[in-house]
């Protein structure tokens, strides 16, 4: 009797203290594995399958279609646009943000989430209110010949908003916990500002940067509510990629729409996996950092 | 270099960290920097590098006024409290990065700059380890070439900030000796902080007491040790 009560307490002590019962565990890891079938992998293999309904050929000839070209080439477009000036933007702020103290700074910090807590068709609204027809901005735009809503620039800056955390929300944690101290030392070497970015400060951000960026191209390419709002969504000149999914599919035209969508699904899954080495480089790189 | 400071105070926008202190230090000196935490001995330091600039007063370098000469005119070789090497560099390259960065009429050629660092390795006597990265040295190694990229860029001075303060004793004990040795062969006037007040007396020609913002005594090791001129110092010095 004693000593079937002494020999499980034992063995419980034996187990880590935060390990559960193995029931448990196998069945919360079954919950999440049902979770992810039911609400990633169902829908991504059944979009795939859907593309690929009347064969490969009949898939890739929706892709070549005039609308398509346009759709995919004005994607791009915007992509080449958007991104390398939020990631410009995003380094400036972060480096304005963790290397000098000024007023107005935790303000700053808290404008930069926006884009995040605000939804992105009152983002998209805001452009059309500040560029489109009823305001008097709007009207001298479209007199000079650069309308701004309904047209490519409206896009550029609705994605430009709404991408513009990702790169800086990357570098800023990441930038604070690195300090100041190796700049300090690279500026009493004598090297001046432009040098000592270039050789300390982007070297120790280049991987938090690459990934912000990955994530900020994916947005930029998948965005679609802000950009739905401000394009007008004229086909072959303002629909990019996502809002040509949509009208293919309101079309039925199914196998073009699930074809596209399969495009950016790949695109995602790219992102993902570069994501995931990125992260794995530079989780090596952070262990080497606090072992200093 | 003789350094004068006259006058300097720093303020950090309601705390002042510095009342107006005033210091002289001769050429050629190793001057300690000797105070509780708090005291501004940090704050000093970084107005002499010219990582900071004072509220008022002025900074002489031998006799002419260098209070608005920028961090790279200062010529300062400024060792940091956990040494700052660049942890994406190897130490050579570490080493070798204020020769590199110099304006391209003054800048030695490859293989002088590769002459220079090699001599430096030997000085602080580790010649064997120019192609590691600072995450793959021991903490007095890392001390060692943080003192190494300093003395690269021929300074006019030698700044270090608590340089055997992330030491365990043992090590902090050798490094001691290092660093006098190199101040000897250097003859370099240097500036070192620490709270660790026989460490200061050891090493130092002058020690320099600081409580809160204030310099209380200035003198030689045994000076202070015998005369302590207030209660602050006495305390401190036999804690
Ligand atoms: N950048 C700064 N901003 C605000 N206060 C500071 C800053 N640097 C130092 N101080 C303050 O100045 C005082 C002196 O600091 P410091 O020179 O670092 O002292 P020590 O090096 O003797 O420990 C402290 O009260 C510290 O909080
Ligand atoms: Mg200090």
């Amino acid at each position: 009797m004693t000593n079937a009560m002494i020999i499980p307490a034992r063995r419980r002590r034996l187990r880590s203290a935060t390990s559960e019962p193995t029931l448990v565990k196998w069945l919360l890891i079954g919950l999440c594995l049902a979770v992810l079938t039911v609400l990633l992998f169902a829908p991504l293999i059944a979009v795939f399958d859907e593309a690929l309904r009347r064969g490969w050929a009949f898939a890739l000839a929706s892709l070549s279609e005039p609308d398509a070209q346009a759709a995919i080439r004005l994607t791009v477009l915007v992509a080449a646009i958007t991104v390398p000036l939020n990631a410009t933007f995003g380094i400036a702020a972060a480096w304005a943000i963790t290397k000098f103290d000024w007023r107005g700074k935790a303000w700053v910090i808290t404008m930069i989430d926006l884009p995040f807590s605000v939804s992105p068709v009152v983002a998209g609204l805001l452009f059309v209110l500040m560029f489109g027809a009823n305001s008097a901005l709007g009207v001298w735009l479209v007199a000079n010949g650069f309308p701004v809503v309904f047209a490519v620039p409206g896009i550029v800056l609705a994605t430009l908003f709404i991408t513009f955390p990702f790169v800086a929300r990357e570098l800023i944690p990441m930038m604070l916990e690195q300090g100041r101290a190796e700049e300090e030392a690279a500026l009493t070497l004598g090297a001046s500002g432009w040098r000592v970015f270039m050789t300390v400060t982007l070297p120790n951000i280049r991987w938090a940067l690459l990934y912000g960026v990955l994530l900020c191209n994916a947005r930029a390419m998948g965005e679609f509510g802000a950009v739905a709002v401000v394009s007008g969504k004229i086909r072959g000149q303002t629909t990019t990629m996502p809002l040509m999914i949509e009208m293919f599919y309101n079309e039925y035209l199914s196998v073009a729409a699930f074809t596209m969508a399969g495009v950016l699904a790949l695109l995602a899954f790219v992102t993902l996996t570069l994501k995931s080495a990125l992260e794995w480089r530079y989780a090596d790189q952070l262990a080497a950092t606090h072992r200093h | 270099m003789n350094i004068e400071i006259e006058e300097i105070s720093k303020d950090f926008g309601t705390t002042a960290a510095l009342l107006p202190v005033s210091l002289s230090i001769p050429s050629g000196t190793l001057v300690a920097l000797l105070g509780p935490s708090g005291s501004g001995k940090t704050t000093l330091l970084r107005i002499l590098g010219g990582l900071e600039f004072p509220t008022a007063g002025r900074v002489l370098f031998d006799g002419s006024d260098a209070t608005g000469l920028s961090v790279q005119e200062r010529r300062a070789g400024f060792v940091f409290q956990s040494y700052a090497l660049f942890r994406h560099m190897t130490v050579f390259d570490n080493i070798a990065y204020g020769l590199r960065a110099r304006p391209r009429k003054s800048r030695p050629t490859t293989p002088e700059i590769a002459r220079r660092v090699t001599k430096l390795l030997e000085l602080i006597k580790l010649p064997d380890i120019g192609a590691r990265y600072p995450n793959q040295l021991s903490g007095g190694q890392r001390q060692r070439v943080a003192l190494a990229r300093a003395l690269a860029i021929q300074p006019r001075m030698l700044l270090l900030d608590e340089p055997f303060g992330a030491l365990d004793a043992k090590v902090r004990k050798e490094l001691r000796h290092g660093l006098r040795d190199i101040h000897d062969t250097t003859g370099l006037t240097t500036v070192f902080v620490t709270h660790d007040q026989e460490e200061a007396m050891e090493l130092a020609d002058l020690v320099v007491v600081m409580s809160i913002g204030r310099i209380e005594q200035v003198g030689k090791p045994e000076d202070i040790r015998a005369r302590p001129k207030t209660d602050f110092v006495r305390e401190f010095i036999t804690a």
